[in-house]
């Protein structure tokens, strides 16, 4: 049953406002824990507004696919958010089952800039397609199976319902699940939105570069799309995270948004701290942390059928 | 029943975290701290008013004190001594072994779903989870003897085995108390002995601890 609510548009303006500020949260706490004074908080706005107004350069060798490419993926991920509960706010579109298609939106989005990274012809970027459609084949059964894990926890088959369903009581009752499931989505978090210790967003090196290679040709506003798309793909999967580990509810609205919101910003602080203290991992370990992930997430569905 | 369950899983991420590090020196923290967390399960499981604090301690500290701390001390010392690579050397990758780890698991759930514990009706209830999960560190214990090269992984298999069977066994102490815990010490002070000694043998004898060397016949 398709349901739409008007609770779901504050989130959503939320999302579409302050999901840049998030990467300069993380940048700000990277730059502070390394004694430097780092970019402005709000650097990727005036990023995105000087690509915006410049022009895009197209190369002989692309076609539509190429220009579609940031378009798409840009849309996919806007849609993501309007499945997405946040704080006491149910979220604009929910139906049952709209868990898988979250994950879906996600990797339509990835499909299409891998697609266009492939249309370019260029090596660099076929290779970046390839580690990229890799390591988020890994990270799939990971959020999957984290999220049925909870979707049986709870009894409920839409993200809003799961969210409804949680109580800061969940914590209590069954702790292990959600700890388990909090700590593989992380992970999935990590890897999917390119952060170290998967990928690292600052290489300058196109041979060590995951997600950053695939976007090499890109200019002008596509690029705007593709930094904006980013920014918000970041917002989708830690406002799952932030869903899952603080289902509490005070009951007021705007406190819950607040908390929310606050939440949001920890999180991106806490981003910045694991970038600022970790090393990026050797490429063939990555698949053996995304696993990792995977069994955590395997574990708690299994805990969860065995009846804990 | 939470703390149980949540020693329980905790050592199964042990588990899974042996299954996956591919340096010796990780792996003996990883069984060190598995161990750590065995020894608190004597005391979570005890309730009741007919136990007794002074043995139900004893073991603890006992377990906690061989499977803390000499185990991994020696496992270290030999690890320093030997002059060894310090890598794991599977035969099954990591990756790999993580998985046949979670379907190991998967399988226990499946096996214990089909087994009726010996329960007394009086006695006060057992976690669910302790029969899958003492039934996949046995396994998942096996697994590591099997498929690592190194003779140090095959003591760290030994003692994931051992840990498994000591799960299994305090499940069962409500109903025979002494008799377990005599087991498992018992079990304990010949793994030491059996451990200590073949480690130190195969030292000597090899210069190495690679077991697949033992198959090439010497005169």
């Amino acid at each position: 049953m398709l349901e739409i609510n008007r609770a779901g548009i504050p989130p959503l303006v939320l999302c579409v406002l302050f999901a840049p500020l998030l990467l300069g949260i993380i940048n700000r706490t990277k730059a502070i824990v390394g004694g430097r004074t780092g970019q402005p908080l709000f650097q990727l706005y005036y990023d995105l507004l000087k690509l915006v107004r410049k022009g895009a350069v197209y190369s002989r060798t692309t076609t539509w696919v190429f220009r579609a490419g940031p378009i798409i993926s840009l849309a996919a991920v806007l849609m993501a958010v309007t499945l997405l509960p946040f704080g006491n706010c149910k979220s604009l579109v929910s139906f049952n089952g709209d868990l898988i298609l979250l994950a879906y939106l996600l990797g339509l989005g990835r499909l299409c800039t891998a697609l266009a990274a492939l249309d370019t012809g260029s090596p660099f970027e076929g290779m970046g397609a390839n580690r990229e459609v890799l390591f988020s084949a890994l990270a799939e059964p990971a959020l999957l199976l984290g999220l049925a894990a909870i979707a049986r926890d709870t009894g409920m088959l839409s993200l809003t319902n799961i969210h409804m369903a949680l109580a800061s009581d969940e914590w209590t009752s069954s702790g292990l699940i959600l700890a388990l499931v909090s700590v593989s989505l992380l992970v999935v978090f990590l890897a999917e939105n390119s952060r170290i210790p998967v990928d690292d967003p600052t290489t300058h090196l196109e041979l060590t570069m995951i997600h950053e290679v695939m976007v090499l040709d890109h200019s002008g506003p596509d690029f705007a799309y593709i930094l904006y798309g980013a920014a918000v793909k970041l917002w989708v999967l830690g406002a799952l995270i932030v869903n899952v580990t603080l289902p509490a509810k005070t009951g007021l609205a705007v406190v819950d948004f607040g908390i929310a919101t606050a939440a949001m910003f920890v999180l991106a602080v806490l981003v910045g701290l694991i970038e600022a203290t970790m090393a990026r991992l050797r490429m063939p370990r990555v698949p053996q942390l995304l696993l990792g992930a995977t069994a955590l997430s395997a574990l708690a569905l299994v805990l969860e059928f065995g009846g804990l | 029943m939470q703390l149980v369950n949540t020693t329980l899983v905790l050592v199964m991420l042990a588990n899974l975290a042996l299954l996956s590090s591919s340096r010796l020196a990780s792996c003996i923290q990883f069984v060190a701290a598995q161990g750590i967390l065995l020894s608190l399960l004597p005391l979570e499981m005890a309730h009741g008013e007919s136990f007794e604090y002074g043995r139900v301690l004893t073991l603890a500290a006992i377990i906690l004190v061989l499977k803390g701390w000499v185990f991994p001390m020696l496992l270290s010392r030999t690890l320093r001594t030997a002059q060894v690579r310090h890598e794991v050397i599977p035969m099954v990758g990591y990756v790999a072994s993580l998985v046949a780890g979670v379907m190991v698991l998967s399988l226990s759930f499946w096996i214990s779903s089909r087994l009726t514990f010996p329960h007394r009706p009086d006695s006060p209830a057992i976690s669910t989870l302790v029969l899958p999960f003492a039934l996949s560190t046995i396994l998942i214990g096996l697994f590591l003897i099997v498929t690592r090269k190194t003779a140090l992984m095959q003591v760290i298999g030994y003692l994931v085995l051992e840990n498994g069977i000591y799960i299994f066994g305090m499940a069962l102490a409500q109903e025979q108390q002494f008799l377990v815990e005599m087991g498992i010490l018992l079990d304990v002070f010949v793994a030491v002995f059996v451990m200590g000694i073949a480690i130190f043998h195969i030292n000597r004898e090899f210069d190495h601890i690679d077991v697949h060397q033992l198959t090439s016949l010497k005169d």
